[in-house]
C-alpha cells in the first residue's frame, strides 16, 4: 500500500515537471525594477487590472540594476516588459539592450526627494551640501592641497552652527538605489565647493569621484539596511541619530520624525517639485516594444500611468508620495509614451 | 555526610538550576517576541467602516458609475464643501475601493436599484489608524496626515453612529493590494500552499527513494562516500544559491514561467532534499537489524523487506523530518527573489502556474511599504505564518507520537 501511495506521489512529480516544458503565452504584463518605483507601479497595476478588462499584471521589486538585467536579457514571453527604475537607463545597459534586439521607450514619471532625518524630539538641522559632505565623507581635504581622513567627531566640529550632538547617520547600504542617488547628489555637489576637489574634477574625474562618494567607515555613518521603515523606527528611539531615507517615509511618519533643512529649503512636497530641494532624483520606467502587441495591455498600461488621475497633482500616485513633474513635461512626457517614442542615446 | 557528597551534590543542583535558567531565557524571550508582534498585529485584524447612504438609479448601474456615486455619498455629509481639493480630503475618508463593495452589494441584491440605502463601507487607512488611536489629536496640524476638518468630520459621523469598527473578515479572503485597509493575506496563503504542494511532490518521493537506496542498497565504496559528503554539504548551502539555480535552470533552461509556484516549489524542493535524506537515513538505520533478519528468514524478497517492514517503521521519522524541511521552505524567501516570487500580486492564484508569492514574501513587501497602516499588516501577517509553523510542528510531533514503536 505504502508503495502505491509513493509511486502516486512520483508519478504526480514527474507529471508536473513534464507538463511546464511546453512553452506558454503570457496574458498578463511582466514588470520589474527598482524598489523605489514599486510603490507607484504597484499602485497603477491594481487600478489598472480593477478598472479594465485586462489582468493586473505583476509588479516585481528587483533592484534598478537588477531589472535592467532582466529587461535587456531579450526579447520573448520568458523575460519582462516593463522595467522601472530610480536612475536613468546607463549607456552599457542601453547597449546590451540594443544587441538583444530590444528597442525601448522611456517615461519619466515624476520625482522622488532624499530626505535626511532626526526625531522631532531632536535637535532641527540646517544643512548645506558642503556640511553633508564635511560630516560623511571618508576622507576630507586639509586645506593645504591634500587629503586627511575625516576628523569630525560632532556636528559643530563641521560647522559651529550646527548642534554639538555626535555624528551619527544611518542610511542604505551601497547596493541601494538611495544610496547611489544620496552620494551624488548631496556628497558630490557638496565635494564640488572645494576648490581643490573642483580643480581634481576636471584632471582626474576618476579620483574625484573616489573622494566624493566614499562615505567614511568609522562608525559614524551606519548601514541600517535598505528598508526605510527600520530607518525610522531607529531615529525614533535614538533622537540624536539622522536617517537618510525616501520622501514618502517622511510624509507618512511626519508625526514622529523631521526632514533637515538643505541649502535652506525644507523638504516638501512643493520645493521637491519645484525642484528648490536639492537632494532629489528623477523616476523613470522603461517599455520593451517589441511586447507591445503580443502581450495585452501595456500600451493600455503606459497610458493609465501617465494620465492625470495617475501622476497629475491631485492623482493617487501623489497619494502614495509620488512628486508629479511640471505640468508642461508631463503633457510633453505623455504625449512621447503614447507615440511609445523609441530613446536613442 | 562528607564534605566531598555534599559539595558533589551541590554541584548537581546547580547544574539543573543551569538548565533550567536556559529554557527560562529562551521561554522570556520566545514570549516577548510573540507578544511584541501580537500588539503590534492586532489593529490588523480589525477594520473601521463607515455608514454610507447610497442611492443607485438603473442607468448608474448601466454606466457602472459606482465611484462617483460613492463620492456623492460622502459629499452629502457636508455639502457646504465646494473647494476642489477639501472635496477630495472628505472624500478621502472612505476607502478607494469603496465602489467595489457597493458595487458588489448591488449585484448581490438587486432589489437595491432605485432605492437610497445604508451600506458600511471601509474607511481609508488614515481614517482607521486615527479611530484606532494610533495619532494623536494633540500635534499640530502639519504633523499629522489627518488634518484638522478631517478630525471634524470623522468626530460627526462618530456621533451619527457612522462609525463601526468591526473584525476584518476580507484580510483573510483577499489579495495584496497597495492600499492597507484592502489588502489581505489570502493570496499569500494560496500561493505557500501550491508552492509547499510542488515541493512536497517533488521532494519526498526523491529524497525518501534516494535515502533508502543508499541505506539499504547501496555498496559501501568511494562513490558512495563522495554522494555521502555532497548532501550532508547541500544541506548547509546558503538558499539564494537554490535561487540562481532555478534561474539558471528551470527559467532559462527549460523556459518555465516566472513568479509561478511550480518554479518556487522546485526550487524549495531541492533546498529540503536534503533534509529529508538524511532525517530518511536516520529514520531507516533506527530500524533494528533483527527485523530485517526475521523478515528475510521467512522468505522475504528484499523488496517486501523494504516496503513491508523497513519503510513503515521508519514513518514517523520520515514524516518527521518532511514536515520539519517543509516548514524551513514555508519560511524561505531568498531563493524566491531569483525567481520572481519577490513581486506585488493582487489576483488570487488558481493553480501552480499562475503568478503568485508566498507568506515570507507578503510579509516582507509589507514590511517595506511606507503606508503606516502596513505595521500593523506586517505583524499580522507574521501571526498567521507563526500559526503556520507552529500547526505543522505540532502535525509533525503527532505523527511521531501516533505512529512511533519502542522495541
Amino acid at each position: 500500500m505504502k508503495l502505491k501511495t509513493l509511486a502516486l506521489a512520483a508519478s504526480v512529480a514527474v507529471a508536473s515537471i513534464s507538463m511546464v516544458g511546453v512553452a506558454h503565452a503570457r496574458d498578463q504584463i511582466q514588470i520589474v525594477g527598482s524598489s523605489t518605483v514599486f510603490p507607484f507601479s504597484t499602485k497603477v497595476a491594481e487600478e489598472f487590472g480593477r478598472s479594465t478588462k485586462f489582468k493586473t499584471p505583476v509588479v516585481e521589486s528587483t533592484g534598478s540594476g537588477g531589472g535592467m538585467k532582466l529587461f535587456c536579457s531579450g526579447v520573448g514571453m520568458e523575460h519582462p516588459d516593463i522595467t522601472n527604475a530610480s536612475r536613468r537607463i546607463k549607456s552599457r545597459e542601453f547597449k546590451k539592450c540594443t544587441e538583444n534586439g530590444i528597442t525601448i521607450t522611456e517615461v519619466k514619471v515624476g520625482y522622488d526627494g532624499i530626505v535626511l532625518g532626526n526625531a522631532k524630539s531632536g535637535p532641527d538641522f540646517f544643512l548645506t551640501t558642503k556640511d553633508i559632505f564635511l560630516a560623511l565623507a571618508k576622507d576630507i581635504p586639509d586645506g593645504k592641497g591634500g587629503l586627511i581622513a575625516n576628523p569630525h567627531k560632532t556636528w559643530a566640529d563641521v560647522n559651529k552652527n550646527l548642534p554639538t550632538t555626535k555624528i551619527e547617520v544611518l542610511g542604505p547600504p551601497p547596493t541601494s538605489g538611495t544610496r547611489d542617488a544620496f552620494v551624488e547628489l548631496a556628497m558630490e555637489k557638496g565635494a564640488k565647493q572645494f576648490p581643490e576637489l573642483k580643480a581634481l574634477k576636471k584632471s582626474d574625474k576618476r579620483a574625484f569621484k573616489v573622494v566624493a562618494h566614499s562615505i567614511r567607515e568609522d562608525g559614524a555613518f551606519i548601514e541600517a539596511g535598505e528598508n526605510d521603515n527600520l530607518i525610522v523606527q531607529k531615529l525614533i528611539a535614538n533622537p540624536n541619530a539622522v536617517g537618510i531615507f525616501g520622501f514618502s517615509f517622511l510624509d507618512q511618519n511626519a508625526d514622529k520624525i523631521k526632514g533637515a533643512i538643505v541649502e535652506g529649503n525644507m523638504p516638501s512636497f512643493e520645493r521637491i517639485a519645484n525642484g528648490d530641494y536639492p537632494i532629489s532624483r528623477s523616476l523613470f520606467f522603461y517599455v520593451k516594444k517589441e511586447h507591445v502587441g503580443k502581450v495585452p495591455g501595456i500600451a493600455e498600461f503606459v497610458a493609465a500611468f501617465t494620465s492625470e488621475d495617475a501622476w497629475g497633482p491631485d492623482g493617487y500616485l501623489v497619494d502614495k508620495g509620488l512628486i508629479p513633474l511640471p505640468e508642461a513635461d508631463r503633457a510633453s512626457m505623455a504625449k512621447q509614451a503614447k507615440a511609445l517614442a523609441t530613446l536613442a542615446m | 555526610m562528607s564534605e566531598r557528597t555534599k559539595q558533589r551534590y551541590a554541584a548537581e543542583r546547580r547544574f539543573r538550576l543551569y538548565g533550567l535558567a536556559a529554557i527560562g531565557a529562551a521561554v522570556l524571550v520566545l514570549a516577548t517576541l510573540v507578544t511584541s508582534i501580537g500588539i503590534v498585529g492586532m489593529p490588523a485584524f480589525f477594520q473601521t467602516y463607515i455608514k454610507l447612504d447610497v442611492t443607485v438609479d438603473a442607468a448608474d448601474v448601466e454606466s457602472g458609475r459606482f465611484r462617483q456615486l460613492t463620492f456623492d455619498a460622502v459629499y452629502a455629509f457636508h455639502p457646504e464643501v465646494t473647494d476642489r481639493r477639501e472635496k477630495k480630503r472628505l472624500r478621502g475618508i472612505v476607502s478607494s475601493g469603496a465602489d467595489r463593495e457597493i458595487r458588489l452589494a448591488v449585484a448581490d441584491d438587486p432589489s437595491l436599484i432605485g432605492t437610497t440605502f445604508p451600506i458600511w463601507v471601509r474607511s481609508s487607512d488614515d481614517i482607521d489608524i486615527f479611530i484606532k488611536g494610533q495619532v494623536s489629536r494633540d500635534l499640530p496640524q502639519e504633523d499629522r496626515r489627518v488634518k484638522d476638518n478631517e478630525i471634524a468630520w470623522v468626530d460627526g459621523l462618530v456621533e451619527q453612529g457612522r462609525v463601526e469598527t468591526r473584525f476584518n473578515f476580507s484580510f483573510f479572503s483577499t489579495g495584496d493590494s497597495r492600499e492597507p485597509e484592502q489588502a489581505g493575506i489570502w493570496g499569500a496563503v494560496v500561493g505557500s500552499f501550491f508552492t509547499l504542494c510542488v515541493a512536497l511532490a517533488v521532494s519526498f518521493p526523491l529524497g525518501v527513494l534516494a535515502a533508502i537506496y543508499l541505506e539499504e542498497y547501496a555498496p559501501q565504496n568511494r562513490w558512495t562516500d563522495l554522494i555521502e559528503v555532497n548532501i550532508n554539504n547541500l544541506a548547509a548551502v546558503p538558499s539564494i544559491v537554490f535561487g540562481l539555480l532555478g534561474l539558471a535552470m528551470f527559467l532559462n533552461f527549460f523556459g518555465m514561467p516566472r513568479s509561478a509556484p511550480v518554479v518556487g516549489g522546485m526550487v524549495l524542493a531541492l533546498m529540503t532534499l536534503p533534509t529529508i535524506i538524511i532525517a530518511t537515513r536516520a529514520a531507516l538505520k533506527a530500524v533494528p537489524p533483527s527485523i530485517r533478519e526475521a523478515a528475510l528468514g521467512i522468505g522475504a524478497s528484499e523488496l517486501q523487506v523494504v516496503t513491508h517492514h523497513v519503510v513503515p517503521l521508519a514513518m514517523p521519522g520520515i514524516l518527521t523530518g518532511t514536515i520539519i524541511g517543509m516548514a524551513q521552505a514555508l519560511g524561505e524567501t531568498a531563493p524566491l527573489l531569483m525567481i520572481g516570487m519577490v513581486a506585488f500580486i493582487v489576483d488570487i492564484p488558481q493553480g501552480i502556474f499562475d503568478p503568485s508569492t508566498v507568506l515570507p514574501v507578503q510579509i516582507y513587501i509589507w514590511a517595506d511599504s511606507p503606508e503606516r497602516a502596513f505595521v500593523a499588516k506586517t505583524s499580522a501577517a507574521i501571526l498567521v505564518l507563526l500559526t503556520f509553523l507552529v500547526c505543522m510542528n505540532a502535525i509533525a510531533v503527532m505523527l511521531r507520537k501516533r505512529f512511533e514503536r519502542r522495541w
